[in-house]
């Protein structure tokens, strides 16, 4: 027998009974939960008079569709009435069945992915689950993290457990050194231009390899969290002295001689150097350049100083007419270089790019700069509340307030625009987000996926611009 | 859960890939805190000319008249075809719900996203995965024949076409006897409760920083 991967060993670890034909019980030590996915959960359970297996496994934050600006009224003051309900549900939901909640006045409030890593509620070794797809972002601490539906969060409510079939394995092996100003966003968006968006499905991806390595903790959770859109439900990386050092110390950690005892736990969480892997994908860190989509799908990508591909040039027809509609919707003519694409609107924010990282790449490029003229409006929205007080301790909210951009107050936002933050038809924006779907940030809206630093970089050309120029 | 034994239904072919969660159900329709009255939103940006909000009264709207599911010879279908990659996304189950709120108990394609194709299972939706060559036989054959059916039989594991051609399928067993039975899975796995038990007793010893209380 060869040895395991680390995606084996978390599978073997939390396996709690599994029937002849591979079907699963698996434990899960860690839920998440926000308002749009859990009331119907909640709803099921009181109506099989079901009560929660676990509480203290359970966290809750409202942030998909919290307002971003003039939060002084709490809750109250919501002005959509519809999101009002969501949120005073998901308050009532946890105050009845007992589950810690971070309200959202609460200075820990911010996006549920966010903020799990940053209290310490996702630790290596665990699985973690949430009725979100951006789940995967968790594997970037060796944990196996994945979305789940409404249906199944009411299971791990009622359960602490999941019905699973085992995934297979994939490595995506990057190797070598990225190129200053090249980003985990760069680089997981290069992955999936080359993989595809159902490239990963039925795997689990471990991100291996140099250049992964030598990314930050912060850096790997944008590429984790991007998995989902290879098709793959959790990515994963494994845990070395830069997990570790990241979790000690984070509220619920564990400390002292527990967490010594966690640690030497946490050094087996790496795929055994025999392990065997039903796929490798290799790359070279070196080939990477800043990207940025141009389609209705994230594996719409090219290199910053490319131009918008041809559909004529696709060999395959369903991709083709796929490529047209996308060009339909995103009004681009094939051939035009990327950098003479103008933008209306900037968005720096969202489970992908929100942490303090990000927001010091963004603020680098915005310094001593102006939002152009063209450009309608550039927002700054913060992953949490203690992310937005570190920014401000650090003098980055002045450094964009002065550039012209919005500072805002943390949330999903204009990701997914549940709230009063979207696009018009037709607007046109660099986003830092993970979803450039047809109507994502707003009926008609036109997304570009890109990097927090290529994001300033256009905020401050009008149009898109290779963010090394500017640093 | 809705039982799912066989079905003999109209087939609506939605012929474009990556058909994702967010056009099954745009955001806007999320904050609903039920389960129910999806359907009139399925497809809401493909569907209509004006722009859709919570609540409307959609005998208002201005519906899209290229859009396949306005087509009269495709009303009251069950059966929908769809490309690669369908229902990639998010994890959000209302486009499951929107689909079988608006009739539809059964997807046929090339591929599935991963949580939407569970997904399907826990709300009595069948999602069918066939060869890409067959789905081009099926588009191409539903589009040539208004009124176009399918026979799907669950049990048997077959689609069956007006020609009498029969084509299989595979489904996971444990999906197909949920499926087969409405049952609830909550239900099942609390069978096990004991299992779960003595796998959270072992793992305190093992792993004691995973438990709170014992931190
Ligand atoms: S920021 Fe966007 S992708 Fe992330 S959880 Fe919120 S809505 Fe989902």
């Amino acid at each position: 027998m060869g040895g395991k991967t680390l995606y084996d060993k978390l599978w073997d670890a939390h396996l709690v009974r599994e029937d002849d034909n591979g079907t699963a019980l698996i434990y899960i030590d860690r839920h998440l939960v926000h308002e749009v996915t859990s009331p119907q959960a909640f709803e099921g359970l009181r109506l099989a008079g079901r009560k929660p297996w676990r509480t203290d496994a359970v966290l809750a934050v409202p942030d998909h569709n919290v307002p971003t600006i003039d939060r002084g009224d709490g809750v109250a003051g919501i002005s959509d009435p519809v999101a009002r309900i969501q949120v005073e549900t998901l308050d009532s939901n946890c105050r009845d069945f007992g589950i810690t909640e971070f309200h959202m006045d609460d200075p820990r409030q911010g996006i549920v992915h966010v903020i799990g890593p940053e209290q310490g509620a996702t630790l290596p070794g665990m699985t973690v689950v949430c009725g979100d797809s951006h789940t995967s972002t968790h594997g970037a601490f060796g944990a196996m993290a994945f979305g789940i539906g409404t249906s199944e969060v009411e299971h791990v409510l009622a359960t602490q457990c999941l019905i699973q079939k085992k995934s297979k394995n994939m490595q995506v092996r990057v190797e070598g050194e990225p190129g200053p100003g090249v980003t985990a966003k760069d680089v997981v968006l290069a992955i999936i231009g080359e993989i595809g968006t159902a490239g990963g499905t039925g795997y689990a991806i471990e991100f291996a390899g140099s250049a992964i390595e030598s990314l930050s903790i912060e850096g790997r959770m944008t590429l984790c969290n991007m998995a989902i859109e290879a098709g793959a439900r959790c990515g994963m990386v494994a845990v070395d002295d830069k997990t570790i050092d990241y979790v000690r110390g984070r509220p619920f950690a564990p400390r002292g001689e527990m967490l010594e005892r966690a640690i030497e736990s946490w050094r087996q969480l790496h795929s055994d150097p025999d392990a065997q892997f039903d796929r490798v994908v290799p790359l070279r860190a070196e080939d990477i350049r800043p990207q940025v989509t141009w389609g209705t799908s994230p594996e719409m990508v090219v290199p910053v100083d490319g131009v918008v591909p041809d559909p004529a040039t696709e060999s395959d027809e369903v991709k083709r007419s796929g490529m047209r509609k996308a060009l339909d919707y995103m009004g681009l003519e094939a051939g035009t270089p990327i950098t003479d694409i103008r933008i209306d609107r900037v968005f720096i924010g969202s489970c992908t790019n929100s942490r303090i990282e990000d927001l010091r790449a963004a603020a680098a490029v915005a310094k001593g700069r102006k939002v152009a003229d063209n450009v309608r409006q550039a927002m700054v929205v913060p992953g949490s509340g203690l992310v937005k007080q570190q920014a401000e301790a650090e003098g980055l909210d002045r450094v964009f307030i002065e550039a012209g951009f919005e500072w805002r107050e943390p949330g999903c936002s204009m990701c997914l625009a549940m709230n009063a933050d979207r696009l018009e038809p037709g607007e046109r924006c660099a986003s830092t987000s993970n979803r450039n779907f047809e109507g994502r940030q707003g009926a008609g809206g036109r997304t570009h996926l890109v990097s927090p630093a290529m994001a300033a970089a256009a905020a401050v050309s009008g149009h898109f611009v290779d963010a090394r120029e500017l640093l | 859960m809705e039982k799912f034994t066989t079905l003999d239904g109209l087939v609506m072919p939605l012929d474009r890939p990556n058909v994702d969660t967010d056009a099954i159900i745009p955001k806007q329709y999320l904050k609903s805190v039920k389960r129910s009255g999806f359907g009139p939103n399925l497809f809401d940006d493909w569907r209509y000319l004006d722009p859709g909000e919570p609540g409307q009264d959609h005998s208002q709207r201005r519906p899209n008249p290229d859009f396949v599911m306005n087509q009269p010879r495709y009303q009251g279908a069950s059966i929908l075809l769809g490309r690669e990659n369908f229902g990639c996304g998010s994890s959000r189950e209302h486009a499951v719900w929107a689909l079988e709120d608006a009739g539809f108990r059964v997807v046929i394609a090339p591929s599935f996203a991963d949580i939407f194709f569970n997904n399907c299972f826990k709300n009595g939706v069948l999602p069918i995965v066939l060869d890409a060559d067959v789905l081009d036989r099926l588009f191409a054959a539903v589009e040539a024949r208004e009124g176009y059916r399918l026979t799907v039989d669950l049990e048997a594991q077959t689609i069956t076409t007006p020609d009498g051609e029969t084509i299989g399928f595979e489904v996971d067993e444990f999906r197909k006897y949920c499926l087969l039975n409405g049952l609830d899975d909550i239900g099942l796995t609390l069978q096990h409760a004991d299992d779960i038990r003595a796998y959270e007793q072992r793992r305190r010893q093992e792993a004691p920083w995973l438990f709170s209380e014992d931190v």
